[in-house]
């Protein structure tokens, strides 16, 4: 049987069947003794597969000869040579004609030391002369047999194993059977159902390859969003199911008055220091609030009036901060550092409107849109983060409501067990922290912030003392993180994410 | 927020009580202070320091900045004891310690208070809390010392009636604390240039004329503010009077940090809670008067707006006991609609009747208030255009097979000009003028920066890469009032072995498509080739979008094009596509051929 290791498994499956034809079950090792165990198992799996033949694994260890052993059996073993030599010269042999007879020095020296041990020779005078007549080669019996068999008794193979005339190897074989499908020819296999296929009919009497359910299925070079705008479009859901409408947020740059003033930060807080705060040095300087467009009748001057007195001066029930209140950091130029600048802007326009009472209408208003801190970048920390804002306006607010809406608000996303702590900013009061329970940390995590707008600042807008305003925020990033396992925000947001990250994120599923 | 290190036991026995960790925070979030730290378990506390507990306090509560402060307020919320009754003593005017100001100080500083605690007995712990409130006011309150600066004396080794004044550096002669060496004004710059802790303070004074000094009767010099005290004058463990100097370029938080040190402190004199006024003689802007005030303010705040506000409906009687919490003092007015409110002295952060109505909510504690609905009116959601239109866009490209990337709006000059091989026409782009690194230079004019510095990190993977982004860059805008407005862009880039260049085209048309604009072919040829909008009108001719070549020395020669769209007769250039010139992709250090893709998509609103 001419097999190379290239022979094709078609060719062997045919062979296989064709012993099987002839004696089942059959061994492969007697059956194919030259072919690669692999080859084998290839075929037996195609025809398996097809429920041609069943087979059994054998795993059984087999002594091979080594080279020495190879003499041995051609040849006889050392001391038999020895013994044949010394026995054939009548009259005995000086070692060195044993020598020359036996033609290896090695081999005359082990076989002597042997022969001498099993009283076969003896030594008299400066030859060497046999004492029986005949022996058994025994250790050539047994290599004999081994050779053959590939095993013997068990003392003795590691006995010869010990004198280092086998080793042994683990070889695998099959027992193969026929089974239910049994036939002498493999029908050729169809991979996959084709057009052609249903067109001619073949498909009705076609074979089918079986398909592999155990492996991926083919990569999709497959689009995505990124995650980030996927948790954004989450949070956008339950906005709009709550009635919010989205707010103009696509102005990065503020003036020092939306950005502060308007929500009544005084000009010396701290979050206007050049640490924190990216001013802008070009432009150089804004200009004083003015009307959006023709529709806008709102009365801007007076606006800028009404906080530049209630920063100064104090004004609708608040002594106010009462220091010398700057027009000129009031139109300094910065990057918004939240978008609490727009709701001000918001809130502002709002308080022009009138609804069928004659009264200003109540309203929800949300953005999610980048902000901008003039950060030391870290693992938690970037220049650049998502702001998620929500305001809603309305009569006969209580903080009792504002409580009630955060709990519906992180319900939503699956945020349960809230707990509200007293906090301190300088446009809400009272302000409240959102705390969570983390299971994960075990310990309670601040999730976001709210709170009640302050009157002076609303008044200032022209706003009803009656209307209440709830605003409250939390960053895009760190839900998306918490909920990703990221820890750092590089990865994320910005250039350095990683594209396949993007690729293979799941789906935004709050609710699951 | 400020963070206050005080000694946990200490504190535990003030509050007369052995909390757990687990309590005291509890008390904490009540209160709405924050436990930070806790080292009684922290292995790397030296054995000889006693364990602490970091307390964060809301940046306005200026009364909490001290171990003192902390203790006082726990106390009065737990009602342990009532808010004390500071007062000044009973001295007449004429026998008062004077501090005369020179009209010379208007120069640097004009403003100055004083005060004497009499009879004082400082521990070695109440010494250092005294020394760490001043420095924790300089800091915070007093922006590092530049709104107001606090000395502190022995009264008994400097002499009064004394004088606050503004004099040239060179007449300024004093061996300042801690040194041994009397150094002039002048000298006073360079001595303390490389002190790391003085040294950030020299630049309220550098350029000044005249400094600003506080001189006892001798005219030895006490202080010499914002930077620092004499050696002779320095207060020490055995020190039996202090005399306090504050001196401000602000005059409400010179009397908010007057009022704080004197009540925080005043607890140690010999009376307790009485302290020693100083008459501040103010002769040329008419504002002698005496420090400190310690006026307690008093305020009618509505019944109902407090019951309103915080859902509760309780009595004026029990509204005033929930007061008594958080340091005020309240009782029910002769109007039954009112309760009169006296915020002491010390509360300086409450400005109108909601901070009163934000502690009867914390008094009654914020999770046990009332809830009620938030849902009194009904409103309709609506999503903003422009997010709307973006959405699209995005969606329809990812259904495309390409990712979406978020790089960050803010790049360095280079990349977004030069690299691209661009020129900043000084018209165009927000540029910032603190920024750390050259990172965060100016506000992006273009997304083709941040794609391809995402392109570029991403180099290692398998190819091509697809990518998109669709957001806002900014542009200058002199007719604005912020001066500046955002554009919703959508990009997109091509990497890989070939340039792609008919993939990105392919883009475009599928996202036309999509936006319902028709491919028309451009065949009366194109007079504009600048990059303006609008290059004309013809309304005669049928909506659609059409592309051109351009040579433009970001893309490579002949394989770039600009984008026109004619809607509703009007023909804009909206951007344009092309196969990156090979110097670009050098810049940002990409291997293989780019193709890019860059619109305003506001056109399509």
């Amino acid at each position: 049987m001419a097999q190379t290791s290239s022979a094709s498994t078609g060719d062997l499956t045919t062979e296989i069947l064709q012993a099987l034809s002839q004696k089942d079950p059959i061994n492969s090792t007697e059956a194919f003794p030259q072919i690669p165990f692999e080859f084998i198992k290839a075929a037996l799996d195609r025809l398996a597969s097809r429920s041609m033949v069943k087979y059994e694994q054998i795993e059984r260890e087999e002594a091979f000869l080594e080279p020495e052993a190879e003499i041995i059996v051609s040849h006889g073993s050392h001391e038999a040579r020895v013994f044949d030599a010394v026995h054939k010269a009548l009259e005995g042999l000086s070692i060195q004609d044993l020598e020359k007879e036996i033609g290896d020095k090695t081999v005359t020296k082990l076989g002597q030391g042997k022969a001498f041990k099993e009283k076969w020779i003896k030594k008299d005078g400066s030859k060497l002369v046999a004492l029986v007549d005949s022996i058994n080669d025994v250790t050539r019996d047994q290599l004999r047999v081994i050779k053959e068999t590939k095993t013997h008794d068990a003392k003795i193979i590691a006995d010869l194993k010990k004198r280092k005339l086998l080793k042994l190897q683990k070889v695998i074989s099959f027992t193969i059977h026929k089974a239910e499908k049994f036939a002498l020819e493999m029908v050729k296999e169809e991979t996959d159902l084709t057009a052609e296929m249903l067109a001619s009919g073949a498909w009705k009497e076609a074979t089918f390859k079986p398909y592999n359910f155990k492996a991926l299925g083919a990569d999709q070079h497959a689009g995505a969003l990124h995650p980030l705008n996927k948790v954004r479009s989450e949070f956008r859901q339950i906005f709009f199911e709550m009635g919010f409408t989205e707010m103009p947020t696509n102005q990065f740059v503020e003036s020092g008055f939306w950005n502060f003033d308007t929500l009544f930060v005084p000009q010396q807080h701290p979050a206007r220091d050049l640490q924190d705060t990216f001013y802008v040095s070009d432009p150089p300087k804004a200009g004083r609030p003015t009307a959006t467009g023709p529709d806008d009748k709102a009365d801007y001057e007076e606006y800028f009036k009404n906080v530049q007195q209630v920063h100064q001066d104090g004004k609708y029930d608040s002594i106010g901060y009462r220091y010398p209140w700057a027009e000129d950091e009031s139109l300094r130029l910065v990057l918004r550092t939240h978008t609490t600048s727009v709701s001000a802007a918001m809130l502002h326009k709002l308080a022009q409107q009138k609804d069928e009472n004659g009264r200003v209408p109540p309203a929800r208003y949300f953005s999610i849109d980048r902000v901008f801190r003039n950060e030391t970048v870290d693992a938690t920390h970037l220049c650049e983060f998502h702001q998620v804002e929500g305001v809603i306006a309305d009569y006969g607010l209580t903080l009792g409501g504002l409580m009630e809406f955060m709990d519906m608000f992180f319900g939503a996303m699956g945020v349960t067990d809230l707990r509200y702590k007293p906090a301190y900013n300088p446009y809400t009061e009272p302000s409240m922290e959102i705390f969570s329970h983390h299971k994960g940390l075990n310990k309670l995590i601040e999730i976001g912030n709210s709170g009640i707008f302050r009157p002076e600042m609303l008044e200032a807008m022209g706003l009803p003392r009656d209307l209440r305003v709830f605003g409250f925020g939390l960053s895009l990033e760190r839900p998306t993180m918490i909920k990703y396992g990221i820890s750092n925000i590089r990865e994320l947001l910005g250039h350095q994410v990683d594209l396949s990250f993007v690729q293979k994120n799941p789906a935004v599923r709050f609710d699951k | 927020m400020p963070t206050i290190n005080v000694d946990k036991y200490r504190l535990f026995e003030e509050l007369g009580e052995q909390f757990t960790e687990e309590s005291f925070q509890q008390l904490c979030f009540d209160f709405g202070i924050e436990l930070d730290k806790d080292t009684e378990n922290d292995p790397s506390r030296p054995k000889d320091q006693k364990p602490e507990l970091a307390i964060e306090i809301p940046a306005n509560r200026y009364d909490m900045l001290c171990f003192e402060g902390i203790a006082m307020h726990l106390n009065i919320f737990r009602g342990k004891h009532g808010t004390p009754n500071w007062k000044l003593a009973n001295i007449p005017e004429d026998k008062m310690q004077t501090l005369t100001i020179t009209k010379e100080t208007e120069q640097v500083r004009p403003y100055a208070a004083g005060a004497i605690l009499r009879n004082i007995k400082f521990t070695q712990d109440s010494y250092d809390s005294f020394i760490s409130l001043q420095d924790k006011l300089h800091q915070n309150l007093a922006r590092q010392r530049t709104l107001v600066a606090i000395g502190t004396h022995d009264l008994d080794t400097i002499q009064g009636p004394f004088t606050y004044e503004a004099l040239p550096p060179k007449d300024i002669n004093f061996v300042p604390l801690n040194q041994t060496k009397k150094i002039n004004g002048e000298e006073l710059m360079s001595f303390y240039e490389t002190d790391r802790h003085l040294g950030r303070y020299l630049h309220i004074l550098r350029d000044k004329p005249v400094y600003p000094v506080i001189l006892d009767a001798n005219r030895e010099i006490c202080s010499l503010p914002p930077i620092i005290n004499s050696e002779r004058s320095k207060i020490t463990l055995d020190t039996k009077n202090v005399f306090i100097d504050m001196t401000a370029t602000d005059q409400t938080k010179l009397d908010i940090v007057c009022n704080i040190m004197v009540a925080m402190f005043s607890q140690y004199c010999a009376e307790p809670f009485t302290i020693e006024p100083v008459k501040v003689i103010s002769e040329h802007n008419g504002t002698t008067r005496v420090t400190p005030s310690l006026a307690a303010r008093t305020m009618d705040v509505e019944v109902d707006y407090l019951n309103q506000v915080t859902g509760l409906s309780e009595s004026p009687a029990s509204i005033c006991k929930l007061l008594s919490k958080m340091a005020y003092k309240a009782e029910p007015s002769s109007d039954p609609k009112f309760v009169k409110v006296t915020v002491p002295p010390t509360r300086a952060d409450v400005l109108h009747p909601c901070d009163v109505m934000e502690d009867v909510a914390i008094a009654y504690g914020f999770n046990s208030l009332p809830r009620s609905s938030p849902n009194r009116s009904v409103t309709i959601g609506k999503p903003l255009m422009i997010n709307k239109l973006s959405d699209i866009v995005r969606t329809e490209c990812a259904m495309a097979g390409w990712v979406e990337v978020m790089p960050l709006i803010l790049c360095s000059h280079e990349e977004n000009f030069e690299w691209l091989n661009r020129v900043d026409d000084g018209k165009t782009a927000v540029k910032l003028a603190n920024p750390r690194t050259v990172e965060y230079q100016v506000a992006r004019t273009s997304l083709l920066p941040g794609l391809l510095k995402t392109l570029s990190e991403n180099k290692a993977m398998k190819l091509p890469l697809q990518i998109i982004e669709s957001a806002d860059v900014v542009f200058k805008d002199e007719s604005l009032e912020r001066k500046a407005r955002n554009e919703r862009r959508w990009a997109a880039a091509y990497y890989g072995k070939t340039s792609g260049f008919e993939i990105v085209h392919g883009l475009l048309d599928r996202v036309m498509t999509m936006l319902k604009v028709a491919f028309v072919t451009h065949e009366e040829g194109l007079e504009g080739k600048s990059i303006d909008y609008a290059v004309k009108e013809n309304p005669s001719k049928a909506d659609g979008y059409f592309i051109q070549e351009i040579d433009e020395p970001t893309f490579f020669k002949g394989r770039a094009a600009a984008i026109y769209v004619r809607l509703g007769g009007e023909l804009k250039r909206i951007g344009e596509l092309g196969v990156l010139h090979p110097t670009v992709l050098e810049k940002f250090d990409l291997r293989y051929p780019v193709s890019t893709l860059e619109i305003n998509l506001e056109v399509f609103l």
